[in-house]
């Protein structure tokens, strides 16, 4: 205990007297963390918001049917031309079922599933609003609004009303905010919407919606899952698409082959059909860490600096340290607790002031017609920065401290001692 | 005096030492020396001729030397660093030419680091004993000062208060009135010979000052790397 006292006694006095010095190599240490834990935080804040301006809103699998050609051509029929390549298909694609088969079988077995978070069943149908003499082509979502938002967000999405009333107001649509504006429509006028099959049917305006991607918001528009079958004049088992949100989304990819083998349809996954914003995040991710690590070893080299500086200056002491009985290890301890001490100080500053400047940046108005859930940058807080940020800071100390460390542990006392 | 039935404290057995650089050289040829408890001995001669390098070779600080060392009947050689620094703190006490007080610490604080370092007293203790060393070299009213508050004199009075804290089997000294003046190094030399006189104490000092050499008790003189008498 005494001893160990003693050291960082030692190591405490000599900071001290080369306090200017210390304190600018602590002050590295500190802006290189401040500048590593605020832009992972952004970075990581931007991302979450990128990703999940898609990845929330999207089913982990999505059940459908895919419309694609018969697989039977005449020509496979006939055994003259087996084994031959079929030029000329005639059977065209049947576009008569777009529904898959048996949804409410699906969905009761599905809900069922103890790997499914829940699921979220969807019609979607092509409709035209008409808005004077013009028939802009549109996509009506048939949705269950509380599933919607409990599994997907929705109602982060709408901006004017509330999507609860969808399923409270009887023949009632939530507008895409780019169909509103062009139809100006305002809440609780009546719109007229076109079906395919030549219906028109007039719905209220309940609300607006606003995804942050503009095409989107140019032809899409939310209904309650039952107005979406009254427009196409279906029965109430009628369901094209079955969002399934999971507990594990790393399972997506296996439970999507499951589902479409088990139940004789088509079954995409997030990961395929989103894989392109994975890989935006990971490269934004690198590219901070491989900046933060940057500035962490400069300021590592600041330390090597100022230690070999002191080690120079403080030979005389040294010497007579060794000389009146301390080892090369009491000798090189004294010098990695220094490096050590300029870490720990310049760490912890540099997470405290990391943490200002985040919620800094976290107040600064940042608004978009294309983000409207947020009003300011989003950052992101996760302790897990901050604890990357001490370790690579204290492991960088401690290197930059080893070398000037190891030369002092070697000094010859007596070369010192003799030379004067 | 019956200094010759006193156990012998310091022994060197035929110590040979080269330097390689630039040229091979021999500076210390076969040496052989003993230092009993309570003994004051000089060792003069003139520059170059290895009483420093004996020096160092005997503090166990230049490990580079043939032949044997013992400090209290015991051999050094091939000794680990870590045991040779713990020697060095337990039963050497060092005065050089220069005082090499640590600036950051007080007067106090310097003389206690090698009781500290040696941990075998609570530090309440140490401090109490430090005082009474400086007392003893008259410096207890400068305790409290930093190290380079004091002048020349008073520092080298202070590093003696420093080499005696722990009660060594033998004090080594390095010129250590070298960079002092008349007065001075009178005071020092006084000191000394208090120590050895009145506590007993075992010194051992290299010197190329006839004076101070006159008034120790054996003088071991040296010419190209050989003791001349003994």
């Amino acid at each position: 205990m005494l001893r160990r006292g003693l050291i960082s006694g030692i190591a405490g006095a000599m900071l001290m007297a080369r306090w200017r010095q210390s304190l600018v190599a602590a002050v590295g240490v500190m802006f290189s963390i401040t500048m590593f834990v605020t832009l992972l935080g952004f970075m990581t804040g931007l991302n979450d918001l990128l990703d999940g301006l898609i990845l929330n809103r999207s089913p982990h699998v999505r059940l459908y049917r895919d419309i694609r050609p018969s697989a039977e051509q005449p020509l496979s029929k006939d055994p003259q031309y087996r084994g031959s390549y079929a030029l000329v298909e005639s059977v065209k694609p049947n576009g008569n079922r777009m529904a898959l088969y048996n949804g409410g079988a699906i969905l009761q077995s599905l809900r069922q599933d103890p790997r499914v978070l829940g699921v979220a069943p969807k019609i979607t149908a092509q409709v035209f609003y008409q808005t004077g003499a013009i028939e802009l082509t549109g996509l009506i979502n048939g949705v269950e609004p509380e599933a919607e938002n409990r599994f997907f967000h929705f109602g982060d999405y709408v901006r004017s009303g509330k999507a609860e009333d969808l399923s409270r107001v009887p023949n009632s649509i939530i507008l895409g905010k780019g169909v509103a504006d062009k139809t100006m429509a305002r809440v609780g006028d009546i719109i007229q919407v076109l079906t395919v099959a030549g219906d028109r049917v007039p719905l209220k305006v309940v609300g607006f919606f606003q995804s942050g991607l503009m095409d989107v918001d140019k032809v899409q528009s939310y209904t309650s899952i039952g107005t979406a079958r009254k427009l196409l004049g279906k029965d109430n088992q009628y369901v094209t698409d079955l969002q399934v949100k999971l507990h594990d989304i790393t399972v997506a990819p296996a439970l999507a082959r499951e589902y479409a083998k088990g139940f004789e349809t088509d079954a995409e996954d997030i990961q395929t059909a989103n894989s392109q914003f994975e890989t935006g995040s990971s490269v934004r991710s690198i590219i901070s860490y491989a900046v933060g690590i940057t500035l962490l070893v400069v300021a590592g080299f600041g330390i090597y600096n100022i230690l070999n500086m002191m080690i120079y200056e403080k030979m005389d002491s040294i010497a007579i340290l060794k000389a009146t009985g301390f080892s090369g290890r009491d000798v090189n301890r004294i010098f990695i607790l220094i490096a050590v001490r300029i870490g720990v100080a310049g760490g912890a500053a540099g997470l405290l002031t990391g943490y200002l400047l985040s919620s800094v940046i976290d107040q600064i108005p940042f608004n978009t017609a294309a983000l409207p859930t947020i009003s300011t940058y989003p950052v992101n807080y996760n302790p897990k920065f901050y604890i990357i940020a001490l370790s690579f800071a204290l492991i960088t100390t401690i290197l930059a401290g080893w070398f000037p460390a190891r030369k002092a542990s070697k000094v010859d006392p007596v070369s010192i001692i003799r030379g004067k | 005096m019956t200094q010759n039935e006193n156990p012998i404290v310091l022994e060197a057995r035929k110590i040979a030492k080269y330097f390689h650089d630039p040229a091979t050289i021999k500076v210390l040829d076969g040496v052989d020396m003993q230092v009993r408890r309570g003994e004051f001995v000089s060792v003069t001669g003139k520059s170059g001729c290895g009483k420093s390098t004996l020096l160092y070779i005997l503090s166990t600080m230049d490990t580079d030397y043939e032949g044997e060392v013992l400090i209290g009947g015991r051999s050094v050689k091939g000794m680990k660093e870590a045991d040779l620094a713990l020697i060095r703190n337990e039963k050497i006490g060092f005065v050089f030419q220069f005082h090499y007080l640590l600036n950051e610490f007080s007067v106090l604080k310097n003389v206690m680091l090698p009781a500290l370092k040696l941990g075998r007293l609570p530090e309440k203790e140490i401090e109490a004993k430090a005082m009474e060393k400086l007392r003893i070299l008259g410096m207890d009213g400068q305790a409290l000062k930093k190290a380079n508050q004091l002048s020349g004199g008073q520092k080298q009075r202070v590093a003696i208060a420093r080499a005696l804290i722990n009660d060594p089997l033998i004090i080594m000294g390095d010129e250590p009135t070298g960079n002092l003046d008349k007065k001075n190094s009178d005071t020092v030399f006084g000191i000394f010979r208090s120590l050895a006189s009145d506590f007993n104490q075992t010194l051992l000092v290299v010197t190329h000052d006839p004076e101070f050499a006159a008034g120790t008790d054996r003088i071991v003189e040296m010419e190209d790397g050989r003791i001349l008498n003994s």
